[in-house]
Formats: C-alpha cells, structure tokens, sequence
C-alpha cells in the first residue's frame, strides 16, 4: 500500500475464543479485533484453528467459551442465520455452491435474506413479488458485471473449472451485500494468474463497497501484499498480530513455520 | 436518396447522416447494448444528443480541426459515437485493434501524431500510459468504463460523463458551434484512418473520405435489399474496414441497427439472444461455428445423429436449388420442410441464425463444403471480395449466382481489371484517398487515372466472376518453372477441421513443403474417442496417430492437386506438425490471422532446411509471448514426414 490506509472504529472484536473437539484443544483464548473497512488476515500452519476461527464467528461452531462482539453487539454464543442477517457473509475452503443451479440462480440464493416476499408470493410470481424479483436481480446482474462473470450467467456450476466456482462463490456472498466478508482460503488451487485476478477483486471489493475483508490464506506473498494486518495462529494459539511486515520480521511466525530445531 | 439543398448535401458526412436520422428516424433503435444482462437500447435522436455533447466535450478540452484520435476498445455505443462526435469537429477517428500490445500502438499513435485518444477501459487506459511518457503530442485520453480506474487521477485521464458534462456547457454557451461544425465539412473530406495490419513492414494509415464509404454502403444496401428493419451484431474489431462499412456505414445510411455484444466471451450467446437479419464473419467463424455443431451431433444418441445425417442429405441434394428458387420436385420440397422442422430450423436456431436474410463472408477463402452447408440449410450466405483500400467492396455475389468457388461480380459502381502480370485490379467509389504521410505507398498502389492495384492476383472467368488465386507477391516458382501459389494450397489444407493453419514452402525450391498448426478443439475430441492421453497442445501435436491424421489430410490434398495440370507440382512431399500455435502476439500472424512470410521464415529457418534435407526430426527452440506479455521459450524435437505425392511429373519423381 503506497498511501496511509484510513480504518474506522472496531467492527469485529474477538476475546478468549476456545473450542475443542474432544481432547484436542482447536482453539485457546484467542482474541484479536478487526477495524471497519481493513483487510485482516488469519494465517498459520496446517492445522492451527485458522479455519475453525472463521467457523466460530459466523456462528457455524459453538465455541466452549468467549466473546465476540460485532458491531458493538456481544453475543456469546451465535446462530449462522443470526450472523448472516447482521451483515457477515462468507466462502468456504471447499466450494460450497449449489452445483446443479446456473451461475445466476447461485448468486440470486445470496439475496435470500434481503427477500421480503414469502414462498407463496414468490411462487405466485405476481404483482409485487415480480417488483423484488426484478430488483434483486438488478443486484445480482451488478454483482455478475463486477466480478466479470457474464458469460457464465446461465452456466451450471457443477461444470465450471474450480478457479470460475471460487469467483461465484464470492459472487454470491457478495450479492448479500454484506458488511464483513469472510474469505476461507478464496485461492487456494489456483495458478499465478488466476490467483491475481482474485486478490484484484478482494481489493476491489474493500474498497469500492468499503466491506471490511477477514481472509485466511496460504500464499504468503498474496498476504503480505493485500492484507493491512495479520493475525498468526499455531496449535491454536495467537502468536502474533501485526502489520505484515511486523508479523514477517517476528521469530516466532518464523519458527511456527521453518520449524525449531529441538534438543 | 434526397438531400441536396441549394447546392449543400445534408447528408454527405456521417455527422450530417445522423442528424438526418435523428429527425427522421427519430424513435427508431439506432444501437443496443447489453448491460447488468439486459439489452439497453438507444434512438437515433438520443444519440444524436450524446454524440453533440461528447463532440462539444472535446472541443472544450481543446480539439482542433485536423486532430487524429485514437479510438480503442472493443464494439461498445461510446466508441461508436466517438467516431461521430470526432467527424463532426471537423477531426479524423483512427480506431487501433484492441488486442495490439504497447509498442504496437505506440507506432500507431506516433504516426498519426494523435492529441486525444478515447479508449474503453482499464486495460486500454493502463496501455497507453505504458507507452504516455514516449508520446509528446497526445494530451488528454478519454475512457467509457471507469471501473478500476478510481485512484487514476492523472490531469489527463477524463471519463466520458465528465467530457460529455463539459460539453453540455459548452454547448449552452455556444449553441451554434455544432452545428457549424458538421456544416462546414463536406463529403471529400476525410472521414476515417484505419491503419491496415500489413503482413510486411510497418502499418500505413488508410485514408477515406465519408463519399466513399457512404456511397458504398448505399450501394450495398441497395443491392441487397437492407432496409431499416434490419439488425447486425458488431463484433468484429472496430478498427477492421469491414466493421466501419457495416456498423457505420450501413447503419447511418440505411438505418440497421446495431447490437454491442455484452463481452467478447459471449458473442454467441448475444447471437442468440439476438438474431440478427443481417451478419458478417470471416469463414473461420463459420467453420468454428460448424465444428462445434458437428462435435455435439457426434457426441449424441444414434438415433440423433441418424436423423441429422439423413435430412442434411436432403439438404444437400436441394436446399440449395430451394433457395436459389430453382424447380425441385413436390416430394423432396416436402422432405426438406420436415427437415426444416427437425433439423435445420432447431439448428439454425441454436446458432442463432434463424433470422438471417443475408450473410456474408470473406477475407480468405472458406472451405466449398462449409459454403455449401450453410447454404443448403437455407442460409443465404455469399462471398465477397475486398480491401481496406476499397472501403470492402470490390467484387460480390448476387443473388442467385452464388457458386462456392468464387468472389462474385465486381460490387456495383466499381470496376475490375486484371493487369498484364495477373494483378487484380480495381476503380469505384470507395477508392481510398491515400496513405497517411507516405506519398509513396501511395503511387506504387494507385495509378493517377484511379486504379488501385490490390496486390492480390486472379482471373475473370467467363461469366466476369472474380477468382482470387493469391497474394500477387507471394506467388512464386518452383525449381521447374510451375507455378506455386502458398496460399492456394494452404487454404486447401485448412478446409480441413483438423488443421487451424499451415505455412507452405516452394518458392525457388525442388518440391513443396509444409509447417501445419493443428486444430486444438477438433483434434483433441478426435483424441478424446481415440482414447488418446495427451498433456496439451504440444504433446498432442507430437503424437504419432495425429501426424497419420495429419498426413491423411495431407495426401487428400495431394489428390486434389495432383488433377490439375497447372498445379500437379505443388503437390506436399514433406511436413511438419509445429509444436506452438502460430500467434499474432508473436508476430507471426497478422491480427486479422493472416500469415506473415518473412518472420516465420526467418524464425524456423531451421526447420525450413530440415524440410529441404534428409532429416527425419529437427529440434527448435521458440520464443512465446504468453498472454500478461512475458515471454519465454518452448523446445522441441519436431519429426518430418514425407506424404505420398501423385503423379509422374518429374520433379517430384526425380527421388
């Protein structure tokens, strides 16, 4: 980032966050805050909760004990649905698209919540339930015309290639029109320059809509570049928290990655 | 048409065009455009109200009567009303391929020494200020799309909106500057620079007049019955000729309308959605367009491909004296409309062709049998013959004339000669003005009575129908004195849905030989039944039982030569299959696919000795430009095959 990048108040702050499975301890005490309209990202290595992080704040899993307060709002244990309509939206690791809808059906599911219309109206498709369809359909065209998608529009997803399906994913948690965008690994499998598009979008995204971006990732080079601050985790523990070049230079993100050699 | 007043034309420019038909084809759609996935649509008075703003925009940004502008980007409304806007300030458009690289526009910039330019989008804005720094006369750069463009706050960079606001200013302030603008240019006037992308040297600028493209595209029209009802779809570059005939020319003086596809990915489909009345494509596209049908009829139950064989029998034993209007028998008129009804209608219409009226094609020659299909599903597609030189038309087929071997009669007005070498030549309306700054082209390609030599050779058959054989410059002679003609034979070999192109040898030479790109779509769904494991195009063009198909091709092509007593030498004694995909980003094809001789000469020099030796394989290694302009290099071990070759003639059994 070549300018000084304005961050407003606290949209995301996460305290003493701890779940286990079993014995096995995925997550303990870990606290980090996230500012409105940054890009934060979440790295560590192969196991380290980064995952299961994203999972506790949109609610997906129930964390033994903690707090998360979004928008100022504490909650301590929270519902997917609860975090959907307060304005968080996500992709998954492993693409999580309706495979056999087109393109534009996926990304029309995003509006969902937006929908004031009941099933019936819907399936009457008559009057004002014509009116919102058309609406909401103007958003998702916006959302398709953004990420470049056209020629897809009446594609099924289950036959694109995977770089295509991660972008409709995005598109689809765009169409929400949501204020903090959770991005489980948005690159993961792509070439160099598939992965470049991406990161063009996330940041396009940041700031043409100002959404504040949580990403986990594992290109390092992609998250040095786009992310403001990063939060490292390793065997479940916050071990550093920083601005990129902070989080490079630490001894332990070095460690946790490299290895240590042990006596 | 009417339009002289006292002795002024009201409609000799394209300025004085469109406010004609702002006033009498005012409500009419004058062009659309699909947008957030719907089709926005403008009449010809809104357009003549968003070209009057940008056109006085421009003027308060300071252009000046002369100016060249560049204009860049794929077939967007904007662009097209740039060009008008830009004619009616007394300045000459100059549209550059939107697919060119930096240093190839920055020629074109240099030479047409261009103060504005008005451009797409990001990709076409960051290319320009690749190159800003080397361009001291361009001052300021328009763009239509601002998306991604937002933290560019260059001085120069203007969006449209903000051009056209300034210009709604202006215009208040100085209402009569418009129109005493467009009054004060007349039909001789320049009208439009294409820079031709020349298959030798550096591009020259072609100047036309507004008289010779309006003239011509009347005339086309005309002749062929267009009328206001119809439609085209504009997707074919807006800095090719063609394009500026059909999307400007026609739709100003006939009043077509025009559709903008919504990307360059969904042409097709915009087809569909469209249908237009009227369409244009080099024969590449149909032949695409066939593969691609024949590839999903192949993969389709039996008794599909049962059905389609059999009516496309039919179709090729009358449909072409159906649409011809010739007699056929009661019996077969009845099986052709079932299959109208099961076959060619459904298909027709998947293709998005079920409204054409009038297709056309040309720029090389497209293959007898692809022709013939199209026509016999009752497709009226003719060829045509043409040049940037010539606004398009030179020759064309008429109605009821069509035969699949040649270019038609001379296009109305125009008159053809062959000169005394076998030269085409040619006189009409659309004779270009000259060369922009090069006096000289000029002279050695227009004599001072108004002939242009168009380079090409051919022969007048008896009916006066126009056969082109060649480039005039590339035919050549064999070591025995026979006539070799490069193109003519690749042509050949490219009717082959398994070949995509092909480089022959001869000139100066024992025997013909020939490089061979093959068709990377057609060849692996053939790879894919043959259960063929490949790893890509490489791999897949060094496969031993593709070169057989290859050589099959080959030796088909052999036969054909082999008829004619003319050609009987040329026939193919060694090939090769190349390794890479031969790309205008390498210079090797010109960016309207043509081959370009001297580079691929000077690049495979090696090859081309391995295919005049003994040699059974030839190693290379190949500069590639990959398409986020790095480059790098492939290598590979190329085997050379020897085809069998037909015939007695010496020179070929002299082994």
């Amino acid at each position: 980032m070549t300018q000084e990048r304005q961050f407003g108040n606290t949209i995301l702050n996460v305290e003493n966050v701890s779940l286990s499975f079993g014995g096995v301890k995925a997550l303990d005490s870990v606290s980090f805050d996230v500012l409105e309209g940054e890009v934060r990202a979440i790295i560590g290595p192969n196991g380290a909760g980064k995952s299961s992080m994203l999972n506790c704040i949109n609610g997906f899993y129930k964390p033994t004990e903690c707090t998360i307060a979004f928008k100022g709002e504490s909650h301590h244990q929270m519902e997917t649905h609860q975090a959907a309509s307060m304005g968080i939206a996500r992709t998954f690791q492993n693409i999580a698209l309706f495979k056999g809808m087109t393109t534009l059906d996926n990304v029309m599911t995003g509006r969902n919540l937006k929908m004031k219309k009941n099933f019936l109206w819907q399936s009457l498709y008559f009057g004002p339930a014509v009116k919102e369809e058309l609406e909401h359909r103007e958003a998702a065209e916006r959302v398709i015309d953004f990420l470049e998608i056209e020629s897809i529009r009446k594609t099924v997803v289950g036959r694109l290639p995977y770089g295509l399906q991660k972008r409709v994913e995005l598109a689809r948690a765009l169409a929400a029109e949501p204020e903090m965008l959770l991005l489980d690994e948005p690159m993961a499998g792509m070439n160099h320059e598939e992965k470049e598009d991406m990161c063009r979008y996330i940041l396009d995204v940041n700031e043409q809509f100002s959404t504040t971006i949580v990403l986990i990732e594992h290109d390092m080079s992609v998250v040095m570049d786009i992310s403001d601050r990063v939060v490292v985790l390793d065997y479940g523990e916050k071990i550093a928290d920083g601005t990129p070049d902070e989080v490079r230079a630490n001894q332990r993100v070095v460690d946790a990655y490299l290895g240590v050699k042990h006596d | 048409m009417s339009g002289d007043n006292a002795g002024i034309n009201l409609t000799d420019t394209f300025p004085k065009l469109l406010a004609h038909n702002a006033l009498t084809l005012c409500d009419r759609v004058s062009i659309r455009e699909k947008a957030f996935g719907i089709w926005q649509s403008w009449t010809w008075s809104e357009v003549a109200e968003e070209v009057r703003m940008l056109a006085c925009g421009l003027k308060s940004l300071g252009i000046n009567d002369g100016d060249k502008v560049i204009i860049c980007g794929d077939n967007r409304p904007r662009l097209y009303w740039s060009m008008t806007a830009v004619q009616a300030m007394g300045c000459i458009p100059v549209p550059v391929y939107q697919d060119s690289v930096a240093e190839e526009m920055q020629y074109i910039y240099e030479h047409a020494e261009a103060r504005f330019s008005i451009v797409e989008d990001q990709e076409q804005v960051d290319k320009v200020l690749e190159i800003k720094e080397k361009l001291p006369a361009l001052e300021h750069v328009v763009y239509d799309d601002p998306r991604g463009l937002r933290n560019y706050n260059q001085p120069f960079l203007h969006s449209f909106q903000d051009v056209q606001e300034l210009g709604r200013k202006h215009n208040s302030e100085n209402p009569g500057l418009y129109d005493d603008s467009v009054a004060s240019k007349s039909g001789d006037d320049t009208c439009i620079m294409l820079y031709t992308s020349g298959t030798t040297g550096r591009p020259k600028g072609v100047m036309l007049s507004h008289n010779s493209i309006i003239i011509t595209a009347r005339n086309a029209s005309n002749m062929d019955g267009l009328t206001d009802e119809d439609s085209i779809l504009a997707y074919l570059p807006m800095a090719w000729v063609g394009d500026n005939l059909f999307s400007v020319g026609q739709a100003y003086t006939t009043g077509i309308c025009i559709n903008c596809p919504e990307s360059s990915e969904t042409v097709l489909e915009d087809l569909r959605e469209v249908g237009p009345s009227y369409f244009f494509a080099p024969p590449r596209i149909f032949e695409n367009i066939l593969t691609t049908a024949t590839i999903r009829i192949e993969d389709s139950a039996k008794f599909k491909q049962r059905m389609f064989h059999y009516f496309m029998g039919v179709a090729k034993r009358v449909g072409i004296d159906i649409l011809d209007g010739n007699r056929v028998a009661f019996i077969d008129r009845l099986l052709y409309s079932l299959g109208d009804l099961l076959v060619y209608g459904p298909l027709k219409n998947v293709l998005g062709l079920s409204n054409i009226k009038l297709a056309y094609t040309g720029g090389v020659a497209i293959g007898p049998d692809i022709f013939v299909f199209y026509r016999s599903l009752g497709l009226n597609l003719k060829q045509l013959y043409g040049s940037t030189e010539a606004c398009v038309f030179i020759s064309m087929q008429r109605n009821g004339e069509v035969r699949p071997d040649t270019s038609g009669k001379a296009a109305p007005d125009v008159d053809i000669k062959i000169a005394d070498n076998g030269e085409v030549m040619f006189r009409g309306p659309g004779t270009f003005q000259g060369y922009f700054k090069n006096e000289e082209a000029t002279r050695e390609t227009k004599t001072d009575d108004g002939w242009v030599l168009t380079g090409d050779a051919g022969f007048l058959d008896d009916d006066n129908d126009l056969h082109i054989i060649d480039r005039a410059k590339d035919v050549g002679k064999l070591t025995n004195n026979d006539m070799f003609a490069p193109n003519f034979i690749e042509n050949k070999l490219k009717f082959f849905p398994q070949i995509r192109e092909a480089v022959t040898f001869g000139d100066g030479r024992d025997y013909v030989a020939s490089f061979i790109n093959i068709d990377l779509e057609s060849v692996a769904n053939w790879a894919e039944r043959k259960n063929l494991a490949y790893s890509g195009y490489t791999d897949l063009a060094g496969q031993e039982s593709v070169a057989e198909l290859i050589k099959d091709c080959v030796e088909k092509v052999n036969a054909d030569l082999a008829v004619d007593e003319n050609l009987r030498s040329s026939q193919i004694k060694r090939f090769l299959i190349l390794h890479k995909e031969l790309d205008a980003d390498d210079g090797e094809l010109t960016r309207t696919r043509k081959v370009r001789r001297n580079v691929i000469t000077e690049r495979y020099s090696e090859l081309i000795n391995a295919l005049y030796s003994d040699a059974s394989h030839c190693e290379i290694e190949a500069q590639v430009t990959f398409e986020d302009g790095r480059s790098g290099t492939i290598r590979a071990d190329l085997q050379i095959r020897d085809a069998k070759v037909i015939g007695s003639n010496q020179s070929v059994a002299a082994e």
